[in-house]
């Protein structure tokens, strides 16, 4: 039997714009004060309208250019309707069939593309708290992230391995990043994962696919990771004992436990909600022009992978490439160095790994002069040569033997004195300054 | 000499000029009329207590610097789903019932810019869901003409607290007739202008994509001051037109309508329409041709197909748009919906069912499409459609009972205009058995001006424009 899991991923990010998505209220929401950063718009007071974001619609398409996706000439909003106490409207504006982005996708380390199907722009809801006040046990409401503005990424099933599921989060984490159109902090809920995950499974006559679980509201990779792979173990336990397949009805919304590191079931395709999506009548439809697309993208800075693969280009470790890709002061320093190392004698120049190595640990101050820090951090010792050459010119009267070794031919010996100096100077010597010396007195 | 209710806005101010009267005395007049006629008809559902103290400030204005706003000192009478900060805003329905808003609508606050008062406000058919003021939670107004008749609706209150003259001049929305119809039936004018071209922001949703708010006064004249003040671009409603606001005033006072291109639609002139209404009609576009326009009748599509649409449409929007009142806030439950607005929610949730939204929304959104592209045609060869507003004169009490497409009835004659989104002006035409008849004048999107040009004209060439005497109707 082979068993191949199918996984897809709903990301989605709250943006970092000044104000809401269809009010003038600040987006800003952590941590502030309940219910002081609302407005009739945002609290769906009767006779309320939205009026769409344009930066937030941009950093929409901002990702999804940086997802390789197609940015669509005609789009629009679309509510989208349930019943839930933190969502005051009664509806979600969302974007049901004419996303702003589609068909993106983003590359893994080993080449394997995974598909996008849609970026789209939608609103946060606000946020129950469950409580007690005077004794009784009350459910409060505040909307200070009712209508913050949240864009949807939703990938195609085509991980195979919780492994890529989590390279893939990683990836469009860094993308949002580096975009810069949200922190995407995960603690803050910024980002939350919603996996779906089946199994497919193979004997040798037949191919079945195990029913579909969505895992909601995800806030961590890991346990991202850790709800998939419990998920695919379950599945195929659950398949070998019911036999029961993948049908269009038997779709299952499950929630993840961090603490007991399962999923559990929260209802079942019967319960779903029919959501009667509808154009939004508030909003008239969009027309994007190609000039704004051209715009958004000249607008995008370098993204991750492309960085990573310039500083593998100048010889610099993958790993350190990895911490280094985000830090534009960092960047800047090595990409001045390598400049100047072109031009330099080949003593002169600075190895950029070594350079990489020292800013990923955090070694070296990169906001002053990269190249003295550079030295001096690499040169830990006396590069004194009158004092060197005094020490070392000791160490040779005293030992005859060991420089007619060297006159034979022997150059190997010339670590002896190195060594001997650098215990004469109780380590402090700069071993590339008696290295240089020690040949020089020898060769006399 | 005019009394001091039958002015219009022009009148009113000449006579805060010529010191004939104040503000205060003009209020004060009104807020007597209310006290002895409102109980009689039922058109305020709330007064603004503040409006004396407000008056005695525009008094003071007007001594120091004279008239420098539109439409200052001018009582209106607004229909209760215009938010209004201070004063209780329910839309008729018990689910609002003390709601008192924390912001206003943008036409409030524009018209208070423009220096007007609030005397109160109006009573309609609840949330806007109906043509009679039947379904009002808060009890239905009567017609001033005669109490044994509606008034009409939505805009039911406004309609008769203008024909009864409770007011100078009032505020209205329509979504289908909900301006146009009222007024007709009341024998008073209403003006709707074009879907986007008044700012939605701050009125009781109804039919998002068909909503428009607009005056209805004693004249065209009055009309177009107010629309020109209303009128306009609105931060805050997405679909406003960005378009500048004309003037519209600068439309009034033609004394012939030469080089005017009307039509009048067969279909129009139903073959279930009453033969004096009809003739009514008939009569009005013979007077219009006397004024120098060219009247052809000209075919369009049965307007019985615009009642499908429409319904599907409002009826989806209204399910969505009246979800906020989930009984978690605002202090009712939703039990406190009254009939006619659960039928719409439950009608409405239907056509957007998974399944049913093709069927449906989907089907009517094309049909509209096609409404909309026949009146486009119209337009490239004519100025306006004519033809009545209603099928008949205001309907006895009690005849929108049971009858769950008694609306979508009674306007079938404006619901194809407000599904193109167009500007109309429904004016009184003629009587029949002592009950006003409305003739429309229909123009194109953003042709505002046509429409109360050719209105205006028609109005001051003729003498329909009547009201009744309370003390012998009432």
């Amino acid at each position: 039997m082979k068993t191949t899991p199918i996984i897809g991923l709903e990301v989605h990010v709250e943006l970092e714009t000044k104000s809401k998505m269809f009010c003038g209220c600040p987006a800003d929401h952590f941590g502030k004060e309940p219910n002081t950063q609302t407005c009739p718009v945002c609290l769906g007071l009767p006779g309320a309208l939205p009026v769409p974001n344009q930066k937030a619609i941009e950093s929409c398409m901002k990702i999804g250019l940086a997802l390789n996706c197609r940015i669509n000439e005609l789009s629009k909003f679309d509510r989208k309707q349930y019943f839930y106490p933190d969502l005051a409207k009664g509806y979600q504006i969302s974007q049901y069939d004419q996303p702003f982005c589609s068909d993106g996708f983003v590359l893994l380390d080993s080449g394997k593309r995974i598909g996008i199907e849609r970026v789209h722009m939608e609103e946060d809801t606000g946020k129950l708290q469950h409580t007690i006040l005077e004794g009784k046990k009350v459910t409060l409401v505040d909307y200070n992230r009712s209508g913050v503005p949240l864009v949807e990424i939703v990938s195609r099933p085509d991980m195979a391995s919780s492994a890529e599921a989590k390279e893939y989060l990683k990836k469009i984490h860094e993308i949002v990043k580096a975009i810069g159109v949200s922190s995407a902090d995960m603690e803050k809920g910024q980002m939350r994962l919603e996996p779906t995950i089946n199994v497919k499974i193979e004997d040798e006559d037949n191919t079945h696919f195990t029913p579909l679980a969505e895992v909601k509201n995800i806030n961590s990779f890991n346990f991202a990771q850790q709800a998939i792979d419990f998920e695919i173990v379950r599945q195929i336990e659950e398949f070998e004992k019911t036999g029961i397949e993948k049908s269009v009805t038997n779709k299952t919304t499950r929630g993840y436990d961090a603490v007991k590191k399962i999923t559990f079931l929260q209802r079942t395709k019967e319960e779903a909600k029919d959501y009667r999506y509808f154009p939004e009548p508030d909003i008239p439809p969009f027309i994007i022009e190609n000039e704004l697309v051209e715009k958004l993208r000249g607008e995008l800075p370098e993204l991750p992978e492309r960085v990573i693969a310039n500083l593998v280009d100048l010889d610099i470790e993958v790993k350190y490439a990895k911490i280094i890709y985000g830090n534009q002061e960092a960047l800047n320093a090595i990409f001045v160095i390598a400049r100047s190392n072109s031009d330099a004698a080949i003593s002169d120049k600075i190895d950029l790994n070594k350079l990489a190595s020292l800013i990923a640990n955090k070694k070296i101050d990169i906001t002053g002069d990269i190249k003295g820090e550079y030295l001096k951090a690499t040169q830990v010792g006396n590069t004194n040569t009158d004092e060197l050459k005094t020490v070392i010119e000791k160490i040779i009267a005293a030992n005859p033997d060991v420089v007619a070794e060297y006159k034979k031919g022997k150059t190997g010996v010339a670590g002896f004195f190195v060594g001997q100096a650098m215990k004469e100077t109780h380590g402090q010597a700069d071993p590339r300054t008696l290295n240089q010396i020690v040949t020089d007195l020898l060769n006399r | 000499m005019k009394q001091l209710h039958e002015l219009s806005i022009k009148e009113v101010h000449d006579g805060y000029l010529n010191h004939h009267f104040t503000c205060t005395d003009l209020v004060k007049h009104f807020l007597a009329r209310i006290e002895k006629y409102n109980p009689k008809i039922n058109v305020y559902l709330a007064m603004n207590d503040q409006i004396l103290a407000e008056a005695a400030a525009i008094d003071q204005e007007i001594a120091e610097r004279g008239i420098t706003r539109p439409l200052l000192g001018i009582p209106f009478a607004v229909k209760d789903n215009f938010l209004t900060s201070g004063i209780v805003t329910t839309a008729s329905s018990n689910i609002l019932r003390g709601y008192k808003p924390q912001y206003e609508s943008t036409v409030i606050t524009k018209i208070k810019a423009a220096g007007a008062l609030i005397l109160g406000k109006t009573n309609m058919d609840s949330f806007a869901h109906g043509s009679s003021t039947e379904t009002s939670d808060f009890g239905p107004t009567l017609n001033p003409w005669n109490t044994g008749h509606l008034p009409g609706g939505s805009s039911g209150g406004s309609a008769a607290a203008m024909a009864a003259q409770l007011a100078t001049v009032t505020l209205g929305s329509e979504t289908a007739g909900s301006i146009r119809q009222p007024a007709s039936w009341c024998g008073v004018t209403g003006f709707k202008p074009t879907y986007g071209r008044v700012s939605r922001y701050g009125i009781v949703a109804m039919g998002s994509s068909l909503d428009s708010p607009g005056p209805i006064a004693r004249c065209v004249e009055d009309c177009a001051l107010v629309t020109e003040v209303i009128a306009g671009q609105d931060g805050k409603d997405a679909t406003t037109s960005p378009s500048p606001v004309e003037k519209y005033s600068t439309n009034l006072g033609h004394t012939d309508l030469r080089g005017m291109r009307l039509a009048l639609v067969k279909e129009y002139l139903l073959p279930d329409m009453r033969e004096d209404v009809k003739n009514l009609i008939l009569n009005s576009a013979d007077k219009l041709r006397e004024l120098g326009a060219t009247v052809d009748e000209i075919s369009l599509m049965d307007p019985h197909y615009a009642i499908g649409v429409y319904t599907v449409i409002q009826r989806s929007e209204v399910s969505s748009n009246l979800a906020r009142y989930d009984g978690v806030r605002f202090g009712h439950d939703r039990d406190t919906f009254c009939e006619e607005t659960k039928r719409r929610i439950m009608l409405g949730t239907y056509t957007l069912s998974a399944g049913y939204y093709d069927a449906f929304y989907k089907k009517a959104q094309a049909v509209r499409t096609k409404i909309v592209d026949e009146f486009n045609e119209v337009f490239k060869t004519y100025d306006a459609v004519i033809g009545a507003v209603s099928p008949g004169p205001a309907l006895p009490v009690g005849a929108s009972k049971n009858q769950p497409m008694f609306g979508e009835m009674e306007d079938i004659l404006v619901e194809p205009s407000s599904i193109a989104g167009l500007t109309s002006v429904g004016l009184p035409c003629g009587f029949v058995e002592g009950l006003p008849i409305g003739l429309q004048i229909t123009s194109n999107q953003l042709k505002e001006g046509t429409a109360i040009k050719i209105a205006d004209c028609y109005q001051t060439h003729t003498d329909f424009q009547l009201f009744p005497d309370l003390d012998k109707t009432l």
